[in-house]
């Protein structure tokens, strides 16, 4: 199943709704790979809260989709991962490092906005045209 | 096979007859105990004084005490059903546990009054050696029994007492408490064994998705002692609550939890940690952009 991947602003939101595939997982991370560069995205938020469970391949796209977006200009926050899965995932020794995270799409948007903002006061950032 | 084995006994009486004269030789023996009370009873709390066994209580207690127990021990042997006592034992349990009586002073005691009886038996047949021998053999076993039977009872009493306490603990020491807006607390009190580092774990996960925490403060103070294993159940709680996006910061670490993690090389370095539990909150205010001001510096006086 195709995840559908929606432009907000600056950021792209990709909401995984059902449990994916290895296929699926490495469709998305192209798709939001290249996608970063045609909307000129400065965030990519991944939303995993119909997940229920969390494999080592499903963690280690997401960790490859996050450096590769840093890579390309924009910073990825992986968003509403379930208590449960969590608790298995660092049982599992699956941490994310490097990789930020936040409760929910809403926490994500605001750690986004908030990064672009850090970034625009240190002049390391793309010049904000407003 | 069992007929091999029953051929292989001597000749032996019948089993009935054989259960008959033991209840008799029982019957005599206990009309024996009850016509000796006073003065077995006397004798045998004499010797747990000189035993220096039950030191938490005083003699008055001990008496009344070795009274009921006494009574409690003939009425066993004369009925030979074991309920009663065993009910009595795990009331003398309740009693006397709180009150600082070890396992190995219950048992002597009991294991006394055996031998007081026992040798009371032998100064009434020392005459009549055969008699004797059958009497012993009647009382033995029952006299065993009810040793077992005490012992048991105690250590049952003091077993579920500690589970008790297991219980309460656990259930004490978990709460996650909320602060401010978006700030939780955890103090951790008291010992954490893999299945309460799991337990804590998934409780903070929870409140961390109901109230919507963005900083956890883990207040370690009142844990005396760490291993590599809680360590890394410390470590993994840590991660697992930043993947749910909040940011973990342990308080209260001792000096001599710094220093054995230190020593054991446990790598603590994704772990932020303050020195208490005032500026574990503060730090946690300041990551949440709030700002604690005495009143008058906000409303400067005219």
């Amino acid at each position: 199943m195709e995840v559908p991947i929606l432009k907000q602003g600056h950021y792209l939101i990709a909401s995984i709704q059902s449990a994916l595939t290895d296929a699926d997982l490495s469709q998305l991370r192209e798709a939001l790979i290249e996608r970063v560069g045609r909307f000129r995205a400065r965030g990519v938020i991944v939303d995993v809260t119909a997940l229920d469970v969390m494999d080592s391949f499903a963690v280690r796209t997401l960790r490859d989709i996050a450096h590769m977006a840093r890579l390309r200009g924009a910073e990825t926050v992986i968003v509403g991962i379930q208590p449960e899965v969590a608790f298995a995932m660092v049982q599992l020794g699956l941490t994310l490092k490097g990789v930020s995270t936040a409760l929910d799409l809403e926490e994500g948007l605001l750690f986004l906005d908030h990064q672009a903002q850090l970034r625009s006061e240190r002049g390391t950032g793309r010049i904000d045209r407003g | 096979m069992a007929t091999k084995g029953k051929d292989a006994l001597p000749p032996s009486p019948d089993p009935q007859a054989l259960s008959e004269s033991t209840a008799a030789l029982l019957r005599e023996l206990v009309a024996h105990l009850r016509q000796n009370r006073t003065q077995l009873r006397e004798e045998w709390a004499r010797r747990i004084t000189r035993a220096q066994l039950l030191t938490a209580m005083t003699e008055e207690e001990i008496f009344a005490e070795a009274t009921s127990v006494y009574d409690n021990y003939v009425e066993a042997l004369e009925t030979g059903t074991f309920e009663a006592l065993q009910a009595y034992a795990r009331n003398l349990s309740e009693r006397i546990i709180p009150r600082g009586v070890e396992t190995h002073e219950v048992v002597g005691i009991v294991l006394l009054l055996r031998d007081v009886l026992a040798r009371s038996l032998f100064g009434k047949y020392h005459g009549d050696f055969d008699k004797l021998n059958r009497i012993l053999d009647a009382y033995e076993p029952a006299a065993n029994r009810i040793a077992n039977t005490v012992a048991v009872g105690f250590v049952q009493e003091r077993e579920r007492i500690i589970r008790q306490q297991q219980e309460a603990i656990r259930e004490l020491s978990t709460p996650v408490l909320q602060v401010r807006e978006r700030l939780l607390i955890l103090p951790i009190i008291g010992v954490i064994d893999p299945q309460r580092a799991r337990q804590l774990t998934e409780q903070l996960l929870r409140a961390i998705r109901t109230n919507r925490a963005k900083v956890v403060v883990i207040d370690i103070t009142g844990v005396a002692a760490m291993d590599s294993n809680v360590a890394n159940h410390l470590v993994q709680t840590v991660e697992a609550s930043r993947l749910l996006g909040a940011t973990v910061i342990v308080t209260g670490l001792s000096p001599e939890i710094a220093q054995t993690l230190v020593t054991i090389g446990v790598d603590l370095s994704e772990m932020a940690t303050v020195g208490d539990l005032q500026g574990g909150i503060e730090e946690a205010e300041r990551l949440l952009g709030y700002k604690v001001l005495p009143l008058e510096e906000i409303t400067p006086k005219a």
